[in-house]
């Protein structure tokens, strides 16, 4: 049973098992065991983290290719919820509609940037999605008749995931109400996605994308399009993260071009992606989970470091929390050297020796 | 046994579609002048808009040349260039704004001077930086455009995080020099003089490296590394150093651009070489990986589509330039003058 739904691509490994449980059984039942508005706001920051790193994974890991557009396409879901829910009045129908017309403008988007660059060479696609993506966030500021500018959008989900909806007293000290449901909503709506995801590159379709990351030229001599795998797989991606976007956006209620259209996002993700491994699904999970809690409890830690070193010159401004990138830079380059398959490749790797 | 098939070999001269082919790209940008031209209704701002987009396309050009030549030579594909922009400009005005008493005297020299001292500080502080980024973050990944594409990108958040550290956060103003500031007026229309002067040192590196390239033996080293590196390895020479030269003087061009592009905005950010990083990529793509001339035509045609556009329809500036880079991939997939075969 579990086998199936992992698609039999178990973690191979007891240590990571054992981590991914415990990530699972946190997130799972994370209202109740860490109550507070904070730590469950992190917690489903996690999901919707996990399903866009697992989606960019499948472009970069499985794919062999490097996207700067997948924040755009993460907005676009993001943005369609809102627009629909702005539009059509707050309603499940509306939260479906934004997410499926997100997703299919998302999927087009990318079939577009895909059929342009990647039919010449794979290194145009990072640089033409660096510029569309950075042309999309201008013109989603300059829009403001429309997107709201930097300001961004504020609008309703549906009446049931909101706080003022009960449907019961407390179980566990937790009150029964519609923020509630809008966790296990975000929490459900991620792990299937995840799922899919993990489905999708098990398939033959995941196993023709390796083959083409590992040398495309072979299999394309073997009989595969490459061009055709790669668009498809850019479009699987980008689908998957504008409905990762549609996640964020019914939890946050809120979208803007700060929290789901910045380059600084974009780069969150890539560090997410390496950290965490390369062609690993799991290694979405736990770059994701790592990434996000580090970013809210590690710049406490680092600026308390910095308040112990002021009496040295430099080092406390390169300590202080708002530097945190910049340890991470580091990192991410050291790991791209020596820890190409990231924290689940090393994991991995100590079962077999 | 049956009979020779029949040949009759004529002189056939290429037809006039073929002959004029390699020449299109060179007939871009004074096509493009001609239809601002019809576009704009005032022939003054025309002029204006026409010297500020040759103005801006010729810094762009010194901005993305050395990264097209350092794709061309060694196949890697550097996303940290924009580094060397924001290094350069924050080493330029800092130098500038040591030497203050010479920036504000009302004399054409003494500015120059200031200038030329920044400029040089510059480009030895981003050509020792690129020095380093070569050996340490490029040269272990050699051939891998994946590791590539996210090493530089991960040198290109260091660095700029570590501008940030020594300089601060804050973006910093200062005015241009004295004599450099204001505008003269020809046929009507006013032309800021420091774009003039930008559009001369344009002129200039783009003679000097055509030069480099076409007269010198190194030049032509470099030439025949970018067509087939092997060959001119099996022939002796040390293509590594060629490269490493090529990537410091790369590095040091990006440099000057940073400091002319800071001096144009009279502003410098930690993020500006992020951004001058989106207008380079669609110029060396346009431009076909590889080409210093098809970079040159690429540059100039950016700098006066954004200018041109700005002026007609302001919201579509940044979406103007993406345009643009569709049409001539559609036009010609490699870029308007494919150098590099792909290998």
């Amino acid at each position: 049973m579990i086998k199936l739904l992992l698609s039999g691509d178990t973690p191979r490994s007891t240590v990571l098992a054992v981590i991914l449980g415990v990530i699972l059984v946190c997130l799972a039942l994370a209202p109740f065991l860490f109550p507070g508005v904070r730590t469950v706001d992190t917690a489903a920051r996690i999901c919707v983290f996990i399903v866009l790193v697992a989606s960019y994974d499948l472009l970069l890991g499985y794919g062999g290719i490097v996207s700067f557009a997948h924040t755009m396409f993460f907005g676009i879901g993001a943005y369609g919820v809102a627009l629909a829910s702005t539009h059509m009045g707050r309603g499940f129908d509306a939260v479906f509609v934004g997410a499926l017309a997100g997703t299919g403008v998302a999927a087009a988007l990318a079939l577009l940037i895909g059929l342009f660059s990647l039919r010449v060479r794979a290194i145009f696609f990072a640089m033409i999605t660096l510029a569309v993506a950075s042309a999309v966030a201008v013109l989603v500021s300059q829009l403001s008749g429309l997107t709201g500018g930097e300001d961004g959008l504020t609008f309703q989900t549906p009446r049931a995931l909101g706080p003022a909806f009960k449907f019961g007293d407390e179980l566990f000290g937790v009150k029964l109400n519609g923020k509630l449901l809008a966790y296990y909503f975000v929490f459900f709506g991620a792990l299937i996605l995840f799922l899919l995801l993990l489905r999708i590159v098990n398939s033959p379709f995941g196993r023709v994308l390796q083959a083409i990351r590992e040398n495309d030229f072979r299999a394309e001599a073997i009989g595969y399009r490459v061009v055709y795998y790669r668009v498809a797989a850019t479009c699987l991606s980008a689908g998957a993260a504008a409905l990762a976007g549609a996640l964020y956006a019914v939890w946050l209620r809120y979208v803007g071009p700060d929290t789901t259209l910045s380059m600084e996002l974009m780069i969150d993700i890539l560090l997410m992606v390496v950290i965490g491994g390369m062609g690993t699904m799991y290694g979405a999970v736990i770059g994701a989970t790592l990434f996000v809690v580090a970013q809210n409890y590690l710049q406490n830690l680092m600026g308390a470091a910095s308040g112990l070193v002021t009496d040295v010159p430099i080092l406390p401004e390169l300590l202080s929390a708002d530097r945190w990138l910049l340890w991470l830079g580091v990192l991410f380059i050291l790991s791209v050297y020596f820890f190409p398959t990231g924290v689940v490749g090393r994991l991995r790797q100590g079962r077999q020796a | 046994m049956s009979a020779a098939p029949e040949h009759a070999p004529r002189m056939a001269q290429l037809s006039l579609g073929d002959r004029l082919g390699p020449w299109m790209p060179l007939l871009l940008v004074p096509a493009l002048v001609v239809l601002g031209f019809l576009a704009i209704p005032s022939t003054s701002s025309w002029l204006t808009l026409t010297v500020s987009g040759l103005a801006m396309g010729m810094m762009i050009f010194i901005m993305a040349s050395g990264l097209t030549l350092v794709f061309g030579l060694m196949d890697v594909i550097n996303f940290g260039h924009g580094a060397f922009v924001s290094v350069g400009a924050f080493v330029g005005i800092s130098i500038l704004l040591m030497m203050g008493h010479m920036v504000e005297a009302p004399s054409l020299v003494l500015n120059l001077t200031a200038v030329l001292v920044a400029v040089i500080g510059a480009m030895a502080a981003t050509g020792l930086m690129g020095w380093a980024f070569e050996k340490v973050i490029v040269k272990p990944v050699y051939g891998h455009h994946l590791k590539q594409i996210l090493v530089t990108m991960g040198g290109l958040i260091v660095v700029e995080q570590l501008i940030i550290v020594l300089w601060g956060p804050e973006e910093i103003y200062f005015t241009r020099p004295e004599t450099l500031q204001g505008a003269i007026t020809f046929a009507g229309a006013a032309l800021e003089k420091y774009r003039l002067v930008a559009v001369v040192v344009g002129l200039a590196v783009f003679a000097a490296m055509r030069f480099v390239l076409r007269r010198t033996k190194i030049g032509l080293i470099v030439r025949a590394g970018v067509q087939n590196g092997e060959m001119v390895q099996a022939l002796g020479y040390r293509l590594r150093l060629v490269f490493i030269g090529v990537f410091i003087a790369g590095s040091a061009l990006a440099g000057l651009g940073g400091v002319m592009w800071g001096l144009y905005q009279e502003v410098v950010s930690a993020h500006m070489g992020n951004q001058a990083m989106i207008l380079i990529f669609i110029v060396v793509i346009i431009g076909g990986l590889g080409s210093v001339e098809g970079c040159f035509i690429g540059a100039l045609l950016v700098g006066l589509m954004q200018n041109y556009v700005a002026f007609l329809e302001p919201k579509v500036a940044l979406i103007s330039n993406i345009g643009l880079m569709v049409a001539i991939l559609m036009w010609r997939p490699m870029g308007m003058i494919p150098v590099v075969k792909a290998k």
